[in-house]
């Protein structure tokens, strides 16, 4: 009987003096962290894509409520919806920003570009674009290995088997800057979604002169300044043989994608032309 | 035999052209010239379109540290100044020179005599390999001159002349060593004098007996040039190995062969030396195999650089019907050409015309975890690891693993059973490395 009283009552003792222990342990190291953390990270998306610029979706989160305000600070992913939910949390006023979307920025691929070599390394964007231009020749354009695909945590973005290219799911994009981070080439770049979705945008990113980008791609833009020309909100720019247009500036007018002689300036969800148009250059080429 | 410590391989030599002399090959007459032609800082043009220029002319000039002059290899109109595809289909810039001739510039000995006497001071040859652009032959094309200009507090014991030729099919070292010995000894003599050395050993692979004995018998009438056969192993040639074999020091990880009193330099490169001191010629030209099983006439020729690389396998009789590949170099560490209209540079010494069936990768399978690629590195890395590390894009631990002792020599490619892109992967872990390395350093 004494044996288990003994073994009740050390027991019982050994375990009061480590609570002690323990609560005065706990005391001194003890953790302050702000509740709104919890909060905050509650709200964000959890998918940790990164496309914030920190680590993953805690680490915004922490970074919101150290910074105390959300100047520059975003979720791209939840967008204005998100942003509202924190600013409320925060107690402050949430910035608001045009939706983006990734733009794949060349349309050569196997069908506009003839195949000069093959390229049998690795089958990763990184390593072709140290060893070689591109099967095309050009060597700014997309090598359409696919590493862009590789980095989406969204699903979005595929290789169009029969052009080679990637293409980017409307549907699906959140505008993380994965892809535009992992494109060795700079060739996908985060532009406005566009009323309606609709975008202009050129697709292309070679800084050859027009005579040698020509002779590898179809619809290479070869820098002739016809679209800057004919833009009047100043929204385009040629540097290095190659147009910009600045998706800040730009109205959406139409007026430059006719122009270019090669097709390099692609329009995004636009109602087809109206007859009009499509007559009035059929007469300009006839004439 | 001497050798090195650890791995290695041994591929097939396959040395098709060991009797073929070496032939001058004829001027082309439309040639380019790209600008710059080494590693390092760019030169800076010197020249215009329209301007008249004689061989051996001044084209591009270097005004930074690590960088090589640039030398017209022909004499001629430059017709166009503008960016040109190199082998790589990269565009850099470079000069079209319209050949008219071959009128050198005045105070360039072009005679075969040989010239024995070394009439210049330490600094004053190095200053003469500076102004005639010499570059390693090797491969890596690293301005010469920098070499010999020693950190302080550094003293050189040896000069390691490299002349193993380890790759297979190469074969352009071979023949300068039985038919221009005379010239590279004096040019060893040269880099001693430049270096204050009293000794320089001449590493030479023992599948080469003919050009042993040959330098052999000739090193007997220079003082302190000793001729060493090595073991017949690949990467015998590579710099870290050959400083091992022959001296028994190991450099430093991360560190250059002058830690441990070393400076290591190509046979080529010193006959190269020989011709810029003694006869006050520029580097324009060097010797070129062009090689392959198939290959109808297979040739050693001494090639000027700016040569269009169609024309020099037009010469030869043309690209066989089921060529895969054209590479820049050996098999084991050379790259594959993707543009035949590029021109030759300073380093490409070999071209090697390899079929379909010779070229194509082996399948791709899983890891089979045998281990062989430790085995065959020379360098005692982990290409397996550093591999697996780079798939998953683990840059920063693939730096810790030592990727950027890499010497690229390709022996874990070359063995893997399982065909895995080993070097690949190392190759592109190493790029991000350097890119890591340099934010760090901004920062």
């Amino acid at each position: 009987m004494s044996i288990i009283i003994y073994s009740v009552l050390v027991l019982v003792l050994t375990g009061g003096i480590a609570a002690v222990i323990l609560y005065f342990v706990a005391q001194k190291f003890k953790v302050v962290e702000d509740p709104r953390i919890d909060l905050i990270a509650d709200k964000l998306p959890g998918a940790n894509c990164g496309g914030c610029g920190y680590t993953g979706c805690r680490a915004l989160a922490e970074g919101i409520v150290n910074a105390g305000s959300l100047d520059g600070l975003r979720c791209p992913v939840g967008g204005d919806k998100v942003a509202a939910e924190i600013a409320e949390i925060l107690g402050l006023e949430a910035s608001k920003a045009d939706p983006l979307i990734a733009v794949v920025r060349c349309n050569g691929g196997k069908v506009n570009t003839t195949s000069k070599v093959v390229y049998d390394g690795v089958q990763d964007c990184l390593y072709a674009h140290l060893n070689m231009s591109s099967q095309g020749g050009c060597p700014n354009g997309c090598l359409g290995l696919g590493n862009c695909v590789g980095v989406c945590a969204f699903d979005a973005i595929k290789i169009d088997t029969k052009t080679g290219l990637p293409v980017v799911d409307e549907e699906k994009c959140v505008a993380c800057g994965l892809c535009v981070k992992e494109c060795p080439r700079h060739i996908i770049e985060l532009r406005k979604k566009g009323i309606k979705n609709r975008r202009i945008f050129v697709s292309c990113v070679n800084t050859e002169k027009g005579g040698p980008a020509k002779k590898n791609c179809n619809v290479a833009c070869i820098g002739c300044g016809k679209c800057e020309k004919v833009c009047e909100f100043d929204a385009i720019k040629i540097e290095n043989n190659l147009a910009y247009i600045d998706f800040k500036k730009c109205r959406l007018c139409r007026k430059c994608a006719p122009e270019c002689p090669t097709g390099a300036i692609h329009e995004i969800n636009f109602p087809t032309r109206k007859e009009k148009q499509v007559v009035e250059q059929a007469e300009a080429i006839q004439n | 035999m001497k050798t090195f410590k650890k791995g290695g391989v041994h591929p097939q030599e396959n040395k098709l052209t060991n009797d073929s002399t070496i032939e001058v090959f004829p001027l082309p007459k439309q040639a380019v010239v790209f600008v710059s032609q080494h590693l390092g800082a760019p030169s800076t043009l010197v020249v215009q379109k329209g301007d008249k220029v004689k061989a051996g002319q001044l084209i591009a000039k270097a005004e930074q540290f690590i960088c090589a002059n640039t030398h017209s290899p022909y004499s001629g109109t430059i017709t166009k100044i503008d960016f040109a595809t190199d082998f790589t289909g990269y565009k850099k810039q470079a000069l079209y020179i319209d050949v008219d001739g071959d009128e050198w510039l005045e105070g360039i000995d072009t005679s075969t005599e040989i010239i024995r006497e070394i009439k210049l001071d330490s600094n004053q040859i190095i200053d003469k390999i500076k102004e005639m652009g010499v570059v390693g032959l090797g491969g890596a094309a690293f301005p010469t001159h920098i070499k010999y200009m020693l950190p302080q507090g550094k003293k050189a014991d040896y000069l390691i002349i490299n002349a193993v030729e380890c790759e297979p099919y190469l074969t352009s070292d071979y023949r300068l060593m039985k038919e221009k010995a005379e010239e590279c000894l004096i040019g060893i003599e040269i880099l001693k004098k430049a270096l204050n050395v009293e000794k320089a050993l001449v590493g030479v692979e023992s599948n080469k007996p003919e050009a042993i004995k040959n330098l052999t018998n000739l090193a007997k009438n220079y003082k302190g040039i000793e001729i060493v056969p090595l073991k017949t192993k690949y990467p015998q040639g590579a710099e870290k190995q050959l400083i091992y074999a022959l001296t028994k020091r190991e450099v430093p990880s991360g560190k250059l062969p002058i830690e441990v009193g070393c400076v290591v330099n190509n046979i080529g490169t010193t006959q190269a030396v020989y011709y810029a001191v003694q006869k006050n010629m520029p580097l324009v030209q060097n010797i070129l195999t062009l090689t392959g099983k198939n290959v109808k006439e297979r040739k050693n020729l001494l090639v000027r650089v700016g040569t269009p690389i169609q024309s020099v396998i037009d010469y030869c009789g043309g690209l066989p019907q089921d060529t895969g590949k054209v590479i820049s170099g050996g098999p084991m560490m050379g790259k594959a050409i993707s543009d035949l209209s590029a021109p030759t540079v300073k380093t490409t010494s070999a071209l090697l015309l390899m079929s379909e069936k010779e070229s194509l990768r082996k399948e791709e399978t899983n890891c089979l975890r045998c281990g062989k690629c430790i085995t065959v590195c020379p360098m005692g890395l982990e290409p397996i690891k550093i591999a697996q590390l780079a798939e998953n894009r683990l840059w920063e631990d693939t730096e810790k693993t030592y990727a950027m002792d890499c010497i690229e020599c390709g022996s874990c490619l070359y063995t893997c059973p399982a065909g895995r892109p080993l070097l690949d992967l190392i190759r592109v872990s190493k790029n991000h490395i350097g890119d890591l390395r340099r934010q760090r350093a901004q920062k």
